[in-house]
């Protein structure tokens, strides 16, 4: 009889149930499982209505994450034997308003994502005659790191801040901006620093710094809020002393 | 479109102040603390502390050393008070209490390093 | 619910506890570094102390020094010493992440930074150590 290891999940079904409830699944502890695995076993031989969701299942989606044992992970990259003898409790992502077992409502998120403009802002484009945009080595790995990030959303579960106040705009959104403001092709840095310069933005955060332990492509949301931080004070000390300095 | 926050400004008063507690009050805090009142360590005479603080310099060093730390507990304090306890919704409260209070304390200080005699 | 989306927030939404805080030991090494402050706040409060007792004479500053022997206010101090030696620490290490300092396209590893702030701490407390015992 192969090892088992129970399996604890959130089961929420919106039309029946008033709130969550936990059920428990005995699922195989094989030793190259990873939590997705396990998830899909069940929906696959136990209970077909376990609803989450996934892609690739190999860590560059960003779709499978949920908490594990009270942690923020990719369910794609997290292996069953680290948990052993068990029992691993798998919950929806946190902070987020929870639409059916294991799904969360994520729409806030790309309303603020959208907001941030994340994408180059030229005050003129070139023509495609005039040929393409060059970008330096060095001028790419200023900003390759924000590059990385695949809106997985588990910093966002990490954070206490947008855990407190829906209102912030979150580590993703923020890094997601600097991508695009330290971009050497950009010329939008004004008119995200008119956005982000806000108490719901960039002034919200208070460097708790658990967004950069726990995403899993090492973006470090923390390090370019502060970093912008630091731009925006900048800036701001510049329009005091020279006020009639354009945008 | 949205006006640019003046937050920069209470930020780098507490980034000030968060450098100035840093450097400054963990070895003030271990002399007048523990080495002099424990006797580890010869305190220093009334006349030579004296000396020392009625100097302009010495002036400059103890109003520094009051109001920035005090700016900085300020804002720290005013983002403690809006996550732990949850009252954002209190926030001009809490601005007035924390900016306020570190205001007070700053007149104070510039008071009493003024009579020194 | 505030309606801060245009999709109401439909879905099942917890408030957050008032001990969300004690749930992971990253968010209470937080918490502590922020309770900090109130420490910094302690030290300036005595340091007014000190400066009341400097104006008004050699037989207040004894009274001072009296009230600094007081096994409570040690207790007090300890506490602050730690907080406060806690607060520099974090604050030495998280500078780096703020400052993204790039020297011929690689980024500066952190210690540079962090590191002179180190050497500054000792030097700066040397400094003041040494006026107030030999000054």
């Amino acid at each position: 009889m192969a090892e088992q290891i129970a399996l604890e999940v959130t089961r929420f079904s919106p039309e029946r149930d008033k709130a969550p409830s936990v059920q428990s699944f005995d699922v195989p502890l094989r030793k190259e499982w990873v939590v997705l695995d396990a998830l899909n076993y069940v929906k696959d031989k136990v209970d077909g209505s376990l609803s989450f969701r996934w892609s690739c299942r190999m860590g560059v989606c960003g779709s499978c994450g949920m908490m594990v044992n009270g942690e923020p992970k990719l369910t794609c990259a997290t292996f069953l034997t680290d948990y052993a003898p068990g029992p691993v409790r798998v919950e929806p992502l946190k902070n987020f308003p929870v639409m059916r077992d294991l799904i969360v409502e994520i729409t806030d998120f790309l309303e603020k994502l959208s907001k941030v403009k994340p994408w180059l802002i030229r005050e003129k484009e070139k023509a495609p005659s005039e040929g393409e945009y060059l970008q330096s080595p060095e001028q790419l790995e200023t900003y390759r790191q924000f590059s990385m990030c695949i809106n997985c959303l588990l910093c966002y579960a990490a954070c206490p801040v947008y855990g407190l106040d829906p209102l912030f705009a979150g580590p993703a959104a923020l890094a997601l901006a600097q991508r695009y403001n330290m971009d050497s092709r950009d010329e939008g840095k004004s008119e995200r620093l008119d956005i982000l310069s806000q108490h719901d933005g960039i002034w919200g955060c208070t460097f708790v710094g658990d967004c950069t332990q726990v995403c899993p492509k090492h973006v470090d949301p923390a390090g370019a809020i502060q970093q912008y931080k630091l731009t925006a004070t900048q800036e701001w000390v510049k329009s005091l002393l020279m006020p009639w300095g354009g945008k | 479109m949205h006006k640019r926050s003046n937050e920069p400004f209470v930020w780098l008063l507490f980034s000030a102040g968060g450098v100035v507690a840093a450097l400054l009050i963990p070895i003030h805090l271990f002399l007048f603390g523990l080495a002099f009142p424990l006797g580890w360590l010869n305190a220093p005479s009334y006349d030579s502390v004296l000396a020392l603080a009625r100097s302009p310099i010495g002036r400059a060093y103890l109003f520094v050393l009051c109001m920035l730390p005090l700016f900085h507990w300020a804002h720290r304090f005013r983002y403690t008070l809006y996550d732990g306890l949850q009252i954002k919704h209190l926030d001009e409260l809490v601005n007035t209490f924390c900016y306020g209070g570190a205001i007070v304390g700053t007149i104070i200080a510039g008071y009493l390093i003024w009579r020194i005699p | 619910m505030a309606t801060y989306t245009s999709y109401p927030p439909k879905g099942y939404r917890v408030r957050m506890s008032t001990y969300w805080w004690l749930g992971r030991w990253p968010y209470l090494k937080f918490i502590l570094r922020e309770i900090s402050s109130v420490f910094v706040a302690w030290f300036v409060i005595e340091t007014l102390l000190q400066i009341n007792a400097l104006i008004d004479g050699p037989e207040a500053w004894l009274e001072m020094q009296d009230f600094f022997t007081n096994p409570i206010v040690i207790a007090l101090n300890v506490i602050s010493l730690f907080f406060v030696v806690f607060h520099a620490i974090t604050w030495f290490n998280l500078a780096p992440k703020a400052m993204a300092v790039r020297l011929g396209g690689k980024r500066l590893p952190g210690i540079f930074i962090a590191g002179p702030q180190y050497v500054a701490w000792v030097i700066v407390s040397a400094a003041v150590a040494w006026l107030l015992l030999h000054g």
